[in-house]
């Protein structure tokens, strides 16, 4: 079981990897947590400077599309937040998140607003997803199989030095 | 057993069972490939996961594309830390000036049909085209896949996406693969494969497909297969090593979505600033002033693209137009040498236009030329999203290399089926 809170910070539709962290800034580093600094400026310049540890993103649709670079993940994570609720998630960044232990929740963003006090909650295979502010509580598709087992061990480093191998689930 | 498309086939026999969409399945890779922004991140999870030797050495590529030369010590570091690792553990490098990492492998005859590539780097997609199965995944799979040979995979549906009508002159790829993206939508194809059919396919050749295959990832399409022809095994003959086998998707297989496209009713396309599928007809668009031209990437970065940018651009009076910077980075060395020995490259040159070392140069800011605040860019590439080259203050206009080639000589979003009209 995974339970987290936080208060919501606020995004649009299509937010693609170079908006998270744009590529320029990779010609000198790939170090998120110098990367952390310019996270989303291309489009919100002040929101680096804003985010505090256990804020979680809220999007619309199709978040994370674009390049499948991994860093767009983890400089989220360098920055505090644990959690991105979205609409819907671009595959790619879907992957990169499961793989890193960043939850991607996925369910119907449109009421919750910047500021919002929210809990993330997985239990089992079921997410839900609250909103204090709203009295709302959302639920999303089931996160499952060996997608479930990764992000419960917080990621694909330590599922590999736990297992060795990716283990298929019983048919 | 039940009908299936191309990716439930590919998906199944790298399984080891029968799968259908919406498992999630184990699956064995035929080819990891890693770039020089992705690799060195896959390094650190390889190690972090205690790798400690390659599934198979010979099925890890490294390419040096995304930061070709390296601008800094920093980005050469990057390079350095790619080689001893590949050293170390027996994989191959193409080091800076070879080319783009799904390419290079195609060049070098390693995209067989059936097959299951991942690459770090979203238009992996492209190989598609030569009827296998390709997708980009992050550098955490690639080391994972490094190590145990292996990938989890939700099985994705199909789009059937056929293809009828007759070609027109001036229709290019680009047009079509464009027309998709405004049809389809930025997240149309999520988690799914986009399977192409129809009769028009044959009017493409392989590297032409290539470009359809490219833009399918600004969908958010998992892959993008073609069925495998005679223009597939042409473009093996000479180049594959091992075996193909080619798939066929079963007659009753079941799609999420079908759409057809009439090429015979599609004329050139233009995507606006800042997202790829902001699609429109390019007589929208023309007479935008340009300021920069960039022919190249993973898109429009082939002999052929230069070739009909050329071509385009002498028949709309064969000058640079005063104040467009045209520049050319052709997508590897194989495509570079082939329009060096067939005097193409001469020429751009003698028109003043910047070429630049082979790779994904200025498409995605990370190398290459940077356009000035203000200017708009027409470009062969794939994305146009704000600061993708490098300046959040410029505009990225995409079109077709016959548009680009038009309107480095007007100046203006040139329509190449009328260029002399426009001027």
């Amino acid at each position: 079981m995974i339970k987290l809170e936080g208060r919501a910070r606020r995004f649009g539709d299509n937010v693609n990897t170079d908006y998270i962290i744009t590529s320029t800034r990779k010609r000198e580093t790939i170090d998120e947590q110098v990367l952390k600094q310019w996270l989303l400026e291309t489009v919100d310049p002040a929101f680096a400077a804003s985010v505090r540890e256990g804020d979680i993103i809220v999007a619309g649709q199709n978040f994370g599309c674009g390049s499948a670079m991994e860093v767009a993940v983890t400089v989220i994570l360098a920055a505090g937040i644990r959690a991105v609720i979205a609409q819907s998630f671009s595959r790619t960044f879907f992957r990169n998140a499961i793989n890193n232990g960043l939850i991607p929740a996925q369910c119907d963003t449109s009421r919750i607003e910047e500021g919002d006090s929210l809990a993330v909650q997985l239990v089992g295979a079921e997410l839900t997803v609250s909103d204090f502010n709203k009295e709302l509580t959302l639920s999303g598709p089931p996160i499952s199989g060996v997608i479930l087992d990764i992000l419960e061990l917080g990621g694909l480093v330590p599922y590999m030095k736990a297992h060795r191998r990716l283990i298929p689930m019983k048919q | 057993m039940s009908a299936r498309t191309i990716s439930e086939k590919i998906l199944s026999a790298k399984a080891g069972r029968e799968v259908h969409a919406g498992e999630i399945a184990i699956c064995n890779v035929d080819q990891v490939l890693g770039t020089d922004a992705s690799s060195p991140m896959a390094i650190d999870y390889f190690e972090k996961m205690g790798g400690e030797r390659l599934f198979d050495p010979s099925r890890v590529l490294f390419a040096f594309d995304h930061y070709s030369p390296p601008g800094s010590g920093k980005t050469a570091a990057f390079h350095d830390r790619v080689r001893e690792f590949a050293r170390h553990y027996g994989a191959e490098v193409c080091d800076v000036g070879e080319g783009i990492s799904f390419q290079l492998l195609a060049e070098h005859g390693g995209a067989l049909p059936g097959s299951l590539v991942i690459g770090a780097d979203s238009h992996t997609v492209t190989i598609g085209a030569l009827n296998l199965f390709a997708t980009g995944v992050g550098s955490s799979d690639i080391a994972a896949a490094m190590i145990t040979g292996q990938v989890w995979m939700r099985v994705p549906q199909s789009i059937k996406v056929t293809l009828t009508g007759t070609r027109t002159a001036y229709l290019s790829p680009k047009d079509v693969a464009l027309e998709l993206v405004r049809t389809i939508g930025p997240e149309g194809a999520n988690y799914s494969v986009l399977e192409f059919h129809g009769s028009a396919i044959s009017a493409f050749t392989l590297e032409e497909r290539m470009v359809i295959s490219n833009l399918a990832v600004e969908m958010d399409a998992k892959a993008a297969i073609f069925p495998s022809d005679a223009a597939t095994s042409e473009y093996l003959a000479g180049r594959k090593v091992g075996l193909d086998a080619p798939v066929r998707a079963d007659m009753n297989a079941r799609y999420v979505r079908e759409i057809t496209l009439d090429l015979s009713r599609l004329s050139p396309r233009v995507a606006l600033p800042h997202q790829p599928d902001n699609v429109v007809p390019i007589e929208q668009a023309v007479g935008t002033p340009v300021q920069m031209v960039f022919l190249g990437t993973c898109t429009g970065g082939r002999v052929r693209d230069f070739h009909e940018a050329l071509a385009a651009l002498n028949r709309a009076g064969g000058r640079l137009a005063a104040g467009v910077q045209l520049v050319l980075t052709p997508a590897s060395r194989e495509v570079a040498d082939a329009i060096r020995d067939d005097g193409t490259l001469e020429k751009f040159e003698a028109l003043g236009a910047i070429v630049t070392e082979v790779g994904c140069g200025a498409c995605c800011g990370t190398s290459g030329v940077v356009p000035a605040d203000g200017m708009n860019v027409l470009s062969t590439a794939n994305r146009n999203f704000k600061a993708r080259m490098g300046n959040a203050s410029a505009s990225i206009y995409l079109a077709s290399p016959a548009a680009c080639g038009a309107s480095a000589a007007t100046g203006r979003i040139t329509d190449p089926r009328a260029e002399r009209a426009a001027r």
